[in-house]
C-alpha cells in the first residue's frame, strides 16, 4: 500500500499538468468570487442575499477544474496506454485506486483550502462596501453558519474531485468522463431553476450533486432550504461513493 | 535494366472542388464508423424528450392550490380579461365617439383597523379608460378599443396582444382627449384627437368572424401594482355619441369583481351633468411574465443535456486523432490543413444540426400530448415560432458542436477542451438564473457569452403594455431569438479561425 502510494505520489508530483490544474482552481475561483462580490449589491435591510453564496460563486468555476483534475488523475493513464503498466507494477487493483484517491484528495484538498479562505478574505474586505452592512442586517454573522459554509466548500471540492476520479475509473475515457461529471453539475440545478413545477424542482435540487451540495454554503434562510446543509453535503458524499464504488467494480473485472 | 524515359508523375487528383467533397465523405465516414458517437447522438434525441416528462405535472401556481385554468384569447392563448364594462348592443356597422377629460387612480390599502379601503394616487402606468367594441361580455371574447393609459398616452390594442400608440401625453380638462371607433363588417378602425375636429387613424383591427350584433361602450381597467394591491382606474367621459339608437347602458363586471384576500372592489358607472364616471380594476392583455404561461419551450429543457454530449463527440472529432496519431495521416492526406479543418467543421456541425433539429421536433411532439395535463394548460404557440425553436435548437447545438472542435483544435486535450466549452456556456447561464447575481449582470451574461444563444428557444414575446417580471429564469431572454444564435455564432468564428491558424503554425 505504502509503495503504491509512493508511486503514485512520484506521478503526481512529477508531470506539469496536477499543479497547474490546482493552481488554476486556486485562481479562478478567486477570481470569479471577486468579480461576483463587486457585482452585488444590497440595497436594503430584507435584501435577502446571502455574503457566503457571494464570495464563493468562484465554486462553479473552480469545480470544473477540480473535476478535470480528478479525471485526469486516471484518465490520462487510460489514454496513453500507462494503466496496464501500472497495474502490473500494482497487481492488487483496488489498491491502485484506493491509491490515487488518496494522492488526489489530498492536494484538492490543500488547493481548495487555499481557494476557499482567499475568496472568504475577499468578500470579507469587499462585500461591507456593496451594502453588506450592519443597518442592513449583516452585522455578525452567525460565526458557526460562517464556519459551516467554509469548511463545506472545501469538502465539496475535494468530493468532487473523487466523483470525477471514480466516473473516470468506469467509463475510461477523459472526455467522456468529463461531460458526464459536468453534465451531472450543471443540468440539475439549470433545469431545477427553469422547470414551472414547484415539487419537481425541489427534488431535483435535493438530488443533483452540485444544487444539494452548495446547501452547505447558505448562512442566511437555512428553513428555506430543500435539504439541511449537511444532508446537501451528505448527497455529494452518495453520488461520489456511488461512483467511485461504480469505477472500482468496473476496474477489478474489466480488462484493462 | 532499361533506362527508358520516365513519363512525369501526374497527379491524377481532380479538381480542388472536387476535393474538397471527398474530404467532406473521408470526415463523415471517420464519424460514422465510432459506434460510440453515433450512439450519443441517438442518446441526445432521446434524452432531450426524457425531459419533457418532468414539466408534465405543472400546476398553476396560486399558492400550491390548484386554480382555475385564464380564460383563452381568440388565438388560444391564455388572457386577463377583467375591466369594468358600461355597455349596449350594437348590431351592424357603427361608431362611438367620446371625449374624455380625466383618469385617476386608486388602491387598496389597509387603514389602522386592518381594514381595506381605497386611497387615491396616480394611475399606474399601463391604467386604461375608453372605448371598446366586444364580440360578447364572456371573457377572452374579440375585442378592439381605443384608450387612455396611466403614462402612455393613447393606445388602441385588439385582441390582447396588438397595441399601437396613438397621441402621447397625459389626459386633463384642459387638455382631454377625443377617442374614435368604426365598425365596418370585421374592421374596426380607431381614432385619436385633441380636439374632435381633427382626427388620426391609430390602428385598423381586423376581427374574423365578429357577429353581427356585438357590445359597445366605455370600459375601465387597472392593472395590479407592484405589490399586488388591487387598483382602480376611474375616467370620466363627456359628449358620448353613438351611431345607433342608445338602449341605455347596462354595467358588467367582466370576470366577476377582482379580490384579493376576498376583499373586492367591483366597478361602476356614475352619471351625472353630462358626464360618466366609470371605474374598473383588471386588465384586458395577455398573460405573460414569469411562469405564468406555459408552452413546448419548457419541452426543450433537455437540450442543456443534448448539448453537453454533442459538446463532447465535437471535441473528440479532432482530439482523437492527435491521440492516436491518426492526425498525421490525414494531415498526408490533406496538406492544406485548413480545409481538414473546414471539412471538420462541416460534417460535425450538420451532424448536430440535424440531430438538434430531429430532438427539438421530437420533445415538441412529446410535449404537444402531455405537457398542460397538471392545472396550467398549455398555451399555443405560432406555427412559424415553433419552426424558429426546431431549426433554432439544431443551429444552437450545431454551433456549439463546432465551438467544441475549434476549441479542441486549440488545445489538444480533450478533458480541458471539453471543459472549456462546457462552463464558458453553461457557468454564464448558472449565474444569469441563480439568484445571488443581480439582474443587470444577469442580463449582460446572456448577451455577451456563447448562452445568449438559449434565447432561439424563446416561445412567448415579452409585452411591452404588460408590466412582469421577465427573465431567463420564467423563460424570456434578453436578445431577440436568432441574435442570440449570432452571439454564439461569432464565438465559434473566433475559435476556428484561431483553431485554423494554429492547426497551419503548429506541428501534428
Amino acid at each position: 500500500m505504502n509503495n503504491a502510494l509512493h508511486a503514485e505520489w512520484t506521478k503526481v508530483r512529477t508531470v506539469a499538468g496536477p499543479a497547474w490544474l490546482l493552481s488554476g482552481v486556486i485562481a479562478l475561483t478567486v477570481a470569479l468570487g471577486t468579480v461576483a462580490a463587486s457585482a452585488a449589491q444590497c440595497r436594503s435591510a430584507a435584501c435577502g442575499i446571502d455574503p457566503a453564496k457571494i464570495s464563493f460563486t468562484g465554486i462553479y468555476l473552480g469545480q470544473a477544474v477540480v473535476a478535470v483534475a480528478g479525471v485526469l488523475a486516471i484518465g490520462n493513464e487510460y489514454s496513453t496506454g500507462m494503466i496496464r503498466l501500472s497495474l502490473t507494477a500494482v497487481p492488487q487493483r483496488l489498491t491502485l485506486l484506493f491509491a490515487k484517491a488518496a494522492v488526489l484528495a489530498v492536494p484538492v484538498l490543500i488547493a481548495s483550502l487555499l481557494a476557499v479562505a482567499a475568496s472568504a478574505v475577499i468578500g470579507w474586505l469587499i462585500l461591507p462596501g456593496r451594502g453588506f452592512t450592519p443597518g442592513h442586517g449583516y452585522a455578525s454573522l452567525t460565526a458557526g453558519a460562517d464556519l459551516r459554509a467554509v469548511v463545506g466548500a472545501i469538502l465539496y471540492l475535494t468530493l468532487i474531485a473523487l466523483l470525477s476520479l471514480g466516473v473516470a475509473a468506469a467509463v475510461r475515457d477523459s472526455a467522456v468522463a468529463i461531460g458526464l461529471v459536468l453534465g451531472l453539475l450543471y443540468v440539475f440545478p439549470i433545469v431545477a431553476s427553469l422547470v414551472s413545477d414547484a415539487t419537481v424542482s425541489r427534488h431535483l435540487q435535493q438530488i443533483g450533486p452540485m444544487s444539494a451540495g452548495l446547501d452547505i454554503q447558505a448562512t442566511i434562510g437555512v428553513k428555506n432550504l430543500p435539504l439541511t446543509p449537511w444532508q446537501g453535503l451528505g448527497v455529494v458524499a452518495l453520488w461520489t461513493a456511488g461512483a467511485l464504488l461504480l469505477g472500482a467494480v468496473v476496474l477489478k473485472f474489466r480488462d484493462a | 535494366m532499361t533506362t527508358g524515359a520516365m513519363t512525369p508523375y501526374r497527379s491524377q487528383a481532380s479538381s480542388g472542388h472536387e476535393r474538397f467533397w471527398h474530404l467532406l465523405h473521408a470526415e463523415f465516414t471517420k464519424f460514422r464508423t465510432v459506434r460510440g458517437w453515433v450512439i450519443t447522438m441517438i442518446i441526445a434525441i432521446l434524452a432531450t424528450s426524457a425531459f419533457v416528462f418532468l414539466s408534465s405535472r405543472a400546476q398553476c401556481s396560486a399558492g400550491g392550490s390548484a386554480c382555475p385554468p385564464p380564460p383563452a384569447g381568440p388565438g388560444g392563448e391564455p388572457v386577463a380579461d377583467a375591466f369594468y364594462f358600461a355597455h349596449q348592443p350594437l348590431t351592424g356597422n357603427g361608431t362611438i365617439t367620446v371625449q374624455l377629460t380625466s383618469l385617476t387612480g386608486e388602491f387598496q390599502n389597509q387603514n389602522a383597523n386592518g381594514q381595506s379601503v381605497m386611497e387615491p394616487e396616480g394611475p399606474q402606468p399601463w391604467s386604461k379608460a375608453g372605448i371598446i367594441i366586444k364580440e360578447n361580455t364572456s371573457q377572452g371574447s374579440a375585442y378592439a378599443a381605443m384608450m387612455v393609459t396611466g403614462s402612455h398616452g393613447v393606445r388602441m390594442q385588439w385582441n390582447y396582444v396588438n397595441d399601437t400608440p396613438g397621441l402621447t401625453g397625459s389626459v386633463s380638462a384642459s387638455s382631454p382627449r377625443w377617442l374614435r371607433l368604426v365598425r365596418t363588417g370585421d374592421t374596426i378602425a380607431g381614432y385619436d384627437s385633441a380636439d374632435g375636429t381633427h382626427w388620426t387613424l391609430a390602428g385598423t383591427a381586423t376581427l374574423p368572424g365578429l357577429p353581427a350584433t356585438v357590445q359597445g361602450g366605455l370600459f375601465a381597467a387597472s392593472p395590479n401594482d407592484s405589490t399586488s394591491a388591487i387598483t382602480l382606474a376611474t375616467g370620466v367621459f363627456r359628449h358620448v355619441g353613438l351611431s345607433w339608437p342608445a338602449t341605455g347602458w347596462t354595467g358588467t363586471n367582466v370576470g366577476g369583481t377582482i379580490s384579493v384576500n376576498g376583499v373586492g372592489v367591483p366597478g361602476s358607472l356614475r352619471q351625472s351633468g353630462g358626464a360618466l364616471t366609470v371605474s374598473g380594476s383588471g386588465d384586458i392583455s395577455p398573460l405573460a411574465g414569469n411562469f405564468s404561461v406555459l408552452t413546448v419551450q419548457t419541452a426543450l429543457f433537455g437540450s442543456f443535456a443534448a448539448m453537453i454530449a454533442l459538446i463532447v463527440v465535437g471535441v473528440m472529432f479532432i482530439t482523437a486523432e492527435y491521440r492516436r496519431g491518426m492526425i498525421r495521416v490525414s494531415l498526408t492526406a490533406s496538406p492544406r490543413r485548413g480545409r481538414l479543418l473546414a471539412a471538420k467543421a462541416i460534417v460535425i456541425g450538420a451532424v448536430s444540426f440535424v440531430t438538434g433539429m430531429i430532438a427539438a421536433a421530437l420533445a415538441i411532439a412529446v410535449g404537444t400530448r402531455v405537457l398542460g395535463k397538471g392545472g396550467l394548460p398549455l398555451s399555443p404557440v405560432p406555427a412559424l415560432t415553433e419552426v424558429r425553436m426546431i431549426v433554432g435548437t439544431g443551429a444552437l447545438l450545431a454551433v456549439a458542436a463546432v465551438l467544441a472542435l475549434a476549441i479542441g483544435t486549440i488545445l489538444k486535450r480533450s478533458a480541458a477542451a471539453v471543459t472549456t466549452v462546457i462552463a464558458a456556456t453553461f457557468i454564464p447561464f448558472l449565474l444569469a438564473i441563480l439568484p445571488p447575481s443581480p439582474l443587470g449582470l444577469r442580463e449582460w451574461l446572456l448577451r455577451i457569452t456563447p448562452a445568449a444563444a438559449f434565447s432561439v428557444q424563446q416561445a412567448q414575446p415579452q409585452y411591452s403594455q404588460v408590466i412582469a417580471s421577465y427573465t431567463p429564469n420564467g423563460g424570456y431572454y434578453p436578445l431577440a431569438g436568432w441574435a442570440g444564435l449570432a452571439v454564439e455564432c461569432a464565438w465559434a468564428a473566433v475559435a476556428l479561425t484561431l483553431a485554423s491558424y494554429l492547426l497551419r503554425r503548429r506541428d501534428a
